[in-house]
This record gives structure tokens, C-alpha cells and sequence, in this order.
């Protein structure tokens, strides 16, 4: 019955989002504000709607209704309660449902946030929303229902994947779909704008905040689930270019565009066509990241479901709203005119050059994703484009990037006198060269890359004081500085540390992260970096829906203990699956990092031993863009001319 | 951004996104999965290893010279192999091709247990205990079939179970074009 | 209560098992980097989106080892990937080689970056008419 009523709920969030759409594109165009009024109504009426529906299927999993066939596919009587929450959103069905969930919730934000802006503009870009309301409620209810029924009905199910029974799977999705949906914001906004004929101030600093939130979002999902994966698949991975990765990356990298773009645009009021375009392009490849997930195009060891018939739907939905708001872009364009010029060297040009840069960044790896793909399509046969690839490409991009990142802030608006590099430049250079190269130099085992890559670090680093110290120069009243601190100025500078951080960790993990695979037997101890690891024997472990054993392996410093690492091996009941748990010791400074092998004989078993230099400071520094961008966002000052000089 | 009526530049987007959209619909017929084989059209790797059975002498590949022949490599551990053997039966009475097995890391008791029970289609089966042939000949699951032309060329590798309609619609087909 | 014995059964049974099979171990670390190097280069084709050095796969073991004999025997790391290619072809390579048909990947990133640079050069260049918002 719960689950007929969730059905229904979504019949009713369709028509909802319907009416929303034409209210909205409608009343906007004719400026009813009758109609307009209406909007409110509808997008109360699609987020009731939806949350019942969300609810519907969350209750069935929690009472394990295995005649819900979703249910009996992913859940079992044995699976603990936290997991029969996340298995709602662990499949196809239920994770599009959660898509839907969070749109509803942004519409509905949105919503209220321009409950005082012009009505005519509000009811267009929520008709918008409602437009791709309708898309994706439509994609549920006629190819991907979660409310089908199992008959008969099974007496247990299915179970969950061992490796989603994590609290990964608790935060992993939701927040990566935050940041996905919001990125639909810019794209409204943008759409009803170019149906307008008009992008202009309001829009601009419109823009802005929403994508810096669905940025940071997108940020910390990304991160947790480079995490996750580190700690769950037990190769000591954390980034592997798999096309579902790449699906989360594109967006990611057009919207850090965008941000940037958004903020010029609002600032200065210029580069609001390529703004236009990076927010139309943002939801895009986010669109297509749903594609690629779950059309079976692309192998992939997270891809939910393999279905060509689905991803026809995806496809032409993507054709349509993606080629429909191109097509208006190139239409509207002329219309919407230039913005202010400016030269190549000046805070705008070099701030075009990195948003360039970023998109170049975001096309190669759209490339090496697809290529495949395509050759096969071309029948010009089968390889494999995997991290040698895409390592190659992005590195230097992103070295470049980084090299920008500097001068950036530090120029003067429209044109900069390009004055010979001034001595505080130049030390500038020189220091972070000089860091890299003593790093390089004094611990073997440094490549090229990992010199340009420090040196690239120490740079920005070095750039973030040298503004912070220009700031500080100048005089200014405590309430201001403090204002300022954690503001837009303050959350660049942490987001760009942050970047900075981000590059060390992967520099020296990548150089100096080692790995031994060994055999021990009870009593043998082993050396990992500044420790020594015993092995203490195996014991039994079963767990609520496993069999497992567990190795105990204590961690000696100088005759002392610190902590015990239990690296386990676990059986699942439900489904036969084996699987790895990993043992890790984290610090600031280090990983170790162990996995439990297989048994070889005369008590022995195998281990396989990780020591991870500086791996933490690679998800410290998504925290602190993710942070920064958050700062940014909820700064309400503009950033003006008067702010804007160095 | 100069302003005016004719700029292409907006327009591009658009071309490179339709042209990435035909790419995706194409793609979507397609299985990322299939590893297509590098032997095809390339003469099977020679090799001799021991025959399942009593003590006979080891059996060299190019023994099959001059005639069409299907290698099926299998095991008894897999289930496919067992869905696909009353193909295989039917093929081999059919008189149409020699087929000859490859048992793939095997135990040779255990092999010879499971012809007994389903039928043996096989002139020879060779015994790759270690799958070191295998890896030769470009392995990665079983079952999976070759056709091998009389020049001892690989004409076809077929991976997974073969059914019914791979025998009419590549097997034979294959062996009618080499007659006259 | 049959429920708990049953699942008491299995799990020595799973028990016997992991403590049944055995797993070589090398020593020689030189040597390691190296498999683990071409290994990392290799992809596995039974899971298909790992490595074969990352896979636990049976494929994946059985061509690790075989990695590690050629290596052993003195052959380069090129000619173990070779090896490779000409058993399972360009799909188990995880860096496309560099043929026509890969042309348009390894080349289109440089490119692209060129079309960009043209790109930013054009749109900076001082214009007569600077039409504000």
C-alpha cells in the first residue's frame, strides 16, 4: 500500500513539475501575475510530493518489504539498519529518486531565496527547474520505477554489495548529487536569461553564490568518495580516472570555471557570454555523467545499471535540454552583447586564460573517457585509455593552472602595466624553485614531476602570502579586516591554500608512498617508515551479516605500543562475497596502511604493507576549497572596483 | 566579443555537442565488455601439451593442418561450459568440423569425470594445467571457442557460450567459404 | 537457532578455505617495483576496471606471475608489455599506444591548448568599442 502511495506521490510530482514548467516559461513570458503566484504553489506541491515518495521508499527498505522488488534486490533481514537507509539510494532506482529528491529541495530553496526578486524573472527560472523536474520524474516513472512489485514474493533478499555497507554510502551520494543539482541552478538561471535576450547584473550575482555552494559540494563529495575508495578497495589507491570518476570530475572542473567566470561577470560585467556558456556547459556534462553511469556505455566498476533502453532516455533528454539551451545560447548571443573589454594582462585576462585552461582540462578528459567508445563505434577497434593517459594530459594542465594562479589576484583590473618582473616577483619564483629543488635534491627518489609539482605548490602558497601581506599593509579597521577574513577574500585564500596542499599530498604520496608484500608468521615483525609492525596471530570476528578473520597486528615505536591495526578478511552470507577490510593508522605526516592476504601455510599469511607520506593533506585540501568556496558564497558584499585593487 | 550578426563561435558548441550525441547513440549498441582477439587473421601460436586420457603422447597443434578445426577451450569448474556442451555434442555429430578441447587449469580426474557424465565432443583435449598455453592464445574466461582455418590461420574467436545461433550464423558460413 | 549453526558452518567452512589456499610470496624487491610497475600498466580482463598489479582475480595473479617471469628471464619492461599486447591486444594496455588511431587522443589535448591560447589572445586583444553591461 506505502508503496502505491509512493507511486502515486510521483505521478503527482510529474504533473506538478509540469504545471511548474508551463506556469513558470508561461507566465514569464506574458507577465500574468496570477499566474506567476501559481509557481509558488507548484514547487510546494512537487517537493510534498517527491519527499513522500522519497519517504514511501525508505520506509519499505527500513521494514524490509521484500515484495518491493528493490527492496528484495538490495536489502536482507540480516542487513544492519544504518545500511537498509543508504540501500534506498545503492541502485539505480532509488539513487534516481534521490536525484529527484534533491532537485525538489534546491527548487524549492531557490524558491524562497527569490521570493523578492522580479516576479517575471523568478517564474522563468523555475519554470526551468520544473522542465528538468519533468525529465528526470518522467525517466522514473516509465523506465525506472522503484515501486515495482516483486511477485512472489522472495523470502529474503538480495543484500547489499559488501562494499556499499560503509558509512561512505551514508554521506558519498547525497552530497555528490548536491553538488550535481545545484549546478542545474546556474543553468536555470542562465536559460531564463537567454530567454529574456538579457544576462545582466542580477543574473551575474545571482550565479554566483549558487555555484559556489554546489561547488564545494561537489567538492567534498568527490573527495569523500576518492576517500572511500582508498580505504575500502585495498590497493591504497585513491584516484583511478574510471569513467564514473571522470563522470563527477567534468563538472566539477567546468563549474570551478564558472565560479571564476561568475565572479568576474558579476564583479566587472564582463566575460558574460563565456559565463553563460560555462553554466550551460556545467549541468551539461553533469547530465552526461548521469548517461555514462547508467546507460552501460562505459565499463565501469561503479556503473549502477547497464541498460541501453534507459540510456536511449537519457540520451534524448540530454539531446533535447542540452541541445535546446545550446542551440538558445547561439541564438541569443548577438542579442546579449559584449561585456567590458580588458587586456590580455590584467586580472580579467589571466582569470580567462585559467577558465580556458580549466575547460581544456575538462575536454581531455571528456576525450580519454570517450575514446574508447568512439573507436569502437568507428569499428576501428577495442583499447583502453586508463591513468598513464590521463596523468600525462592533466598534470601539465594543471601545473599551468597552478602557475596562474598567482598573478591573478594581484593585477590590476583591465589592464596591468606589464613592468619587467618586479624583484618581489622574481624572489618569489626563486624561493619556490629553490624549496622544491631542496626537497629534490635532499630526498632521492624526486622526478621531474614531482619537482615541478612542489615547486608549483610553494608558488601559489607564496602568492596566497604575498597578497594576504598586501592586505595587511594597508591600514583598515578591525571590523573590516575581520569581515574581509572570512569572506570571499578569505575563502580564496584558503581555497587556493588548499589547492596548494591538495598538490603536495599528491606529489609526494605518488613519489614517496611505497609498498612491500610480505609473509608473516605470529611473533615476525616488519619495518614501515618510523615503526615496526608485529603480527599477532588471527583470530575469529563474525559480524552482524559476516563471517570474518582478523589479523592483530600492533604498531611498535621504541619499545612502545601506540595503537593495533586489524586488517580483516571478510565472507558476506547473503551473496558469497569476499572482501578486504583494511587496517589503517592515519596521522597528518603519514598512512600506514595494511591488508590482510591469504593464508601460506605454516600459520603464515601473506600482508601487503602501504606507507602513505602526506596522503591526508590530498583530502585536507579539498576540505579547505570546499570551505573557502563556502566562505565565498555566503559573502553578501560584491566584489566592486574598490575591492578589487590589489 | 565584438557584437554583430554573424558569430560562428556560439554555434560551435552546438555542432560539437550534436556530433558527441551521434557518438553516444552509436555507443550505446556497442558492449564495453568484449575484448576482441588479436589473433584473428593471424596463425594460431604453436604448441604441443599432453592429451587428457591414458598415457599418450604429447599432441602438437599443427596436427590439425589442412582441415577447418574448432578449439574450445573449457573447464569443469565452469558453468558455462556445461550450458554450451549439448552445442558442442550436436556440432561434433553434425561431422561438419573437427573440434578439439583445451582442458584450461584443470585437474585431469575431475575433467574426465565431467566428459564421462555429459559426452565427449572431442577428437583430442589437450590438458593446460598451468594455462600457460592459454595466455598464448590470449585466454581471459571460459569458455571460449576459435575456428582455425586448413593454413592453421584464427579466423573467429568467440567468447562465452556458444549457442545454436553462432553455429549457423559464423560457424558455417566460415567453412562454406572455403568451399569451391 | 538453525539459522546461527548454519552460519557457524559456513564460516569454518570459508575458514578452512582461506587457510587452504596458498599464495606465493616474492622477496626480491628490486624486482617487485618492476612487476609492480608493468603490472600497473596492464588492465585486468576478467574485472576490467582494475589493474592486473590491484586485481585479486585468478587472470590477474596468472599474469602477474607470468610478468614477473619475464622480467626475471631479463627481458624490458617494453617487451613484457609487447608480450602483452600481442595476447590480449591494446585493450589490456592502459596507455594507448601511439598509432593513427590514437592519433587524434594524444594529440588533440596540445591542440586544444593551442586553440585556446588563439582563443585568449583574440578575446584580449584592446578593442575601439568596449560595450559596457
Amino acid at each position: 500500500m506505502i508503496a502505491e502511495l509512493g507511486h502515486l506521490a510521483l505521478a503527482v510530482a510529474l504533473a506538478a513539475s509540469v504545471a511548474l514548467a508551463l506556469l513558470g516559461l508561461g507566465g514569464g513570458a506574458w507577465q500574468q501575475a496570477a499566474v506567476m503566484r501559481q509557481v509558488s504553489n507548484m514547487v510546494a506541491l512537487q517537493m510534498t510530493a517527491v519527499t513522500l515518495a522519497f519517504g514511501a521508499l525508505t520506509w519499505a527498505f527500513i521494514a524490509t518489504d521484500f515484495s518491493v522488488a528493490l527492496v528484495a534486490g538490495y536489502a536482507h533481514s540480516a542487513l544492519p539498519m544504518t545500511y537498509r537507509f543508504t540501500a534506498v539510494w545503492g541502485n539505480h532506482e532509488g539513487s534516481m529518486l534521490l536525484w529527484v529528491w534533491v532537485l525538489a529541495g534546491w527548487t524549492s530553496a531557490l524558491a524562497w531565496r527569490m521570493r523578492g526578486a522580479d516576479a517575471a524573472q523568478r517564474a522563468r527560472v523555475l519554470g526551468v527547474m520544473g522542465l528538468i523536474g519533468i525529465g528526470f520524474l518522467a525517466f522514473l516513472l516509465f523506465t525506472s520505477n522503484p515501486f515495482l512489485r516483486a511477485w512472489p514474493v522472495p523470502a529474503d533478499g538480495q543484500g547489499m554489495n559488501p562494499l556499499l555497507q560503509d558509512p561512505g554510502m551514508i554521506w558519498h551520494p547525497p552530497l555528490l548529487y548536491m553538488g550535481y543539482v545545484g549546478l542545474v541552478v546556474a543553468f536555470a538561471y542562465t536559460v531564463a536569461g537567454l530567454l529574456q535576450g538579457r544576462l545582466d547584473a542580477a543574473w551575474a550575482r545571482a550565479i554566483r553564490p549558487w555555484t559556489l555552494v554546489a561547488w564545494a559540494f561537489l567538492t567534498v563529495g568527490i573527495a569523500l568518495g576518492s576517500f572511500w575508495a582508498y580505504y575500502e578497495l585495498g590497493w591504497g589507491g585513491w584516484w583511478f580516472w574510471d569513467p564514473v570518476e571522470n563522470a563527477s570530475f567534468m563538472p566539477w572542473l567546468v563549474a570551478t570555471a564558472l565560479l571564476h567566470s561568475a565572479a568576474m561577470a558579476d564583479a566587472r560585467g564582463s566575460f558574460r557570454l563565456w559565463t553563460a556558456l560555462l553554466a550551460l556547459l556545467g549541468f551539461a556534462l553533469a547530465l552526461l555523467g548521469t548517461f555514462i553511469v547508467r546507460s552501460g556505455v562505459l565499463s565501469s566498476v561503479h556503473a549502477f545499471a547497464s541498460d541501453p533502453g534507459r540510456g536511449l532516455f537519457i540520451l534524448a533528454f540530454l539531446v533535447l535540454v542540452v541541445g535546446g539551451a545550446l542551440a538558445l545560447y547561439a541564438w541569443r548571443a548577438p542579442a546579449v552583447g559584449a561585456g567590458a573589454s580588458f587586456q590580455g594582462w590584467s586580472r580579467e585576462g589571466l582569470l580567462f586564460g585559467q577558465t580556458l585552461l580549466l575547460m581544456v582540462a575538462a575536454a581531455s578528459v571528456l576525450l580519454g573517457t570517450l575514446y574508447p567508445m568512439l573507436l569502437d563505434a568507428l569499428g576501428l577497434g577495442k583499447l583502453s585509455v586508463g591513468p598513464p593517459y590521463f596523468e600525462a594530459v592533466f598534470a601539465p594542465l594543471m601545473l599551468l593552472v597552478m602557475a596562474l594562479m598567482v598573478p591573478g589576484p594581484l593585477l590590476a583590473w583591465r589592464r596591468a602595466a606589464w613592468a619587467w618582473p618586479s624583484r618581489g616577483w622574481l624572489g618569489a619564483a626563486a624561493l619556490a624553485l629553490a624549496l622544491a629543488s631542496a626537497v629534490a635534491w635532499w630526498v632521492p627518489g624526486a622526478s621531474w614531476a614531482t619537482w615541478a609539482g612542489l615547486a608549483m605548490a610553494a608558488w601559489v602558497v607564496l602568492g596566497v602570502a604575498r597578497h594576504v601581506l598586501q592586505w595587511l599593509s594597508q591600514p583598515l579597521p578591525r571590523a573590516v579586516r575581520w569581515r574581509t577574513l572570512r569572506g570571499a577574500k578569505g575563502g580564496m585564500w584558503l581555497a587556493h591554500l588548499g589547492v596548494a596542499v591538495f598538490a603536495i599530498g599528491v606529489a609526494v604520496v605518488s613519489t614517496w608512498g611505497h609498498e612491500q608484500d610480505l609473509r608473516l608468521r605470529p611473533g615476525e615483525e616488519m619495518a614501515v617508515g618510523d615503526v615496526r609492525l608485529r603480527f599477532d596471530g588471527i583470530t575469529m570476528a563474525p559480524g552482524p551479516n559476516y563471517f570474518a578473520i582478523r589479523a592483530s597486528l600492533p604498531m611498535l615505536q621504541n619499545g612502545q605500543t601506540l595503537t593495533t591495526l586489524q586488517p580483516e578478511r571478510r565472507l558476506y552470507l547473503a551473496n558469497g562475497q569476499t572482501m578486504t577490510e583494511v587496517a589503517i593508522d592515519r596521522s597528518l605526516w603519514r598512512d600506514v596502511y595494511v591488508a590482510l592476504g591469504e593464508s601460506v601455510g605454516n600459520d603464515a599469511f601473506a600482508f601487503r604493507v602501504h606507507h602513505k607520506p602526506l596522503v591526508n593533506w590530498i583530502w585536507l585540501g579539498c576540505l579547505m576549497m570546499a570551505l573557502g568556496g563556502l566562505m565565498a558564497a555566503v559573502d553578501r558584499r560584491r566584489v566592486g572596483p574598490a575591492e578589487g585593487t590589489a | 566579443m565584438t557584437q554583430g550578426p554573424k558569430r560562428l563561435g556560439p554555434w560551435l558548441a552546438l555542432a560539437v555537442f550534436a556530433l558527441l550525441s551521434v557518438a553516444l547513440a552509436l555507443g550505446l549498441k556497442l558492449n564495453p565488455r568484449e575484448v576482441p582477439s588479436p589473433l584473428v587473421g593471424k596463425p594460431l601460436p604453436s604448441f604441443t601439451l599432453p592429451a587428457l586420457g591414458a598415457a599418450s603422447a604429447p599432441v602438437s597443434s599443427q596436427q590439425w593442418r589442412g582441415q577447418w578445426w574448432v578449439l574450445n577451450v573449457w573447464a569443469s569448474w565452469c558453468t558455462p561450459c556445461a550450458v554450451e556442451h549439448p552445442v558442442l555434442l550436436q556440432l561434433a555429430q553434425s561431422q561438419r568440423v573437427t573440434l578439439v578441447g583445451l582442458n584450461y587449469k584443470d585437474a585431469s580426474p575431475a575433467a574426465q569425470t565431467w566428459l564421462a557424465q555429459r559426452g565427449n565432443p572431442y577428437q583430442t583435449v589437450w590438458v593446460d594445467t598451468q594455462g600457460s598455453v592459454g595466455l598464448d592464445l590470449g585466454v581471459y574466461g571460459v569458455p571460449e571457442t576459435y575456428i582455425i582455418d586448413p593454413q592453421g590461420r584464427v579466423r573467429h574467436k568467440h567468447t562465452g557460450a556458444v549457442t545454436p545461433q553462432w553455429v549457423q550464423s559464423t560457424l558455417l558460413p566460415l567453412l562454406e567459404t572455403s568451399r569451391g | 537457532m538453525r539459522g546461527a549453526w548454519l552460519n557457524a558452518a559456513v564460516g569454518w567452512a570459508a575458514l578452512g578455505l582461506f587457510l587452504l589456499l596458498p599464495m606465493p610470496v616474492v622477496a626480491d624487491s628490486v624486482l617487485e617495483d618492476k612487476v609492480q610497475r608493468v603490472a600497473g600498466e596492464l588492465r585486468c580482463l576478467v574485472c576490467q576496471n582494475d589493474t592486473i598489479a590491484a586485481s585479486q582475480a585468478p587472470l590477474a595473479v596468472d599474469l602477474r606471475n607470468q610478468v614477473r617471469r619475464l622480467l626475471a628471464q631479463g627481458q624490458s619492461e617494453a617487451q613484457v608489455l609487447e608480450y602483452m599486447t600481442q595476447r590480449y591486444g591494446d585493450f589490456v594496455r592502459y596507455r594507448p599506444p601511439l598509432k593513427p588511431s590514437t592519433w587524434p587522443l594524444w594529440f588533440m589535448p596540445v591542440v586544444l591548448l593551442l586553440l585556446a591560447g588563439l582563443g585568449w589572445w583574440r578575446f584580449t586583444r584592446a578593442r575601439p568599442t568596449g560595450a559596457q553591461s
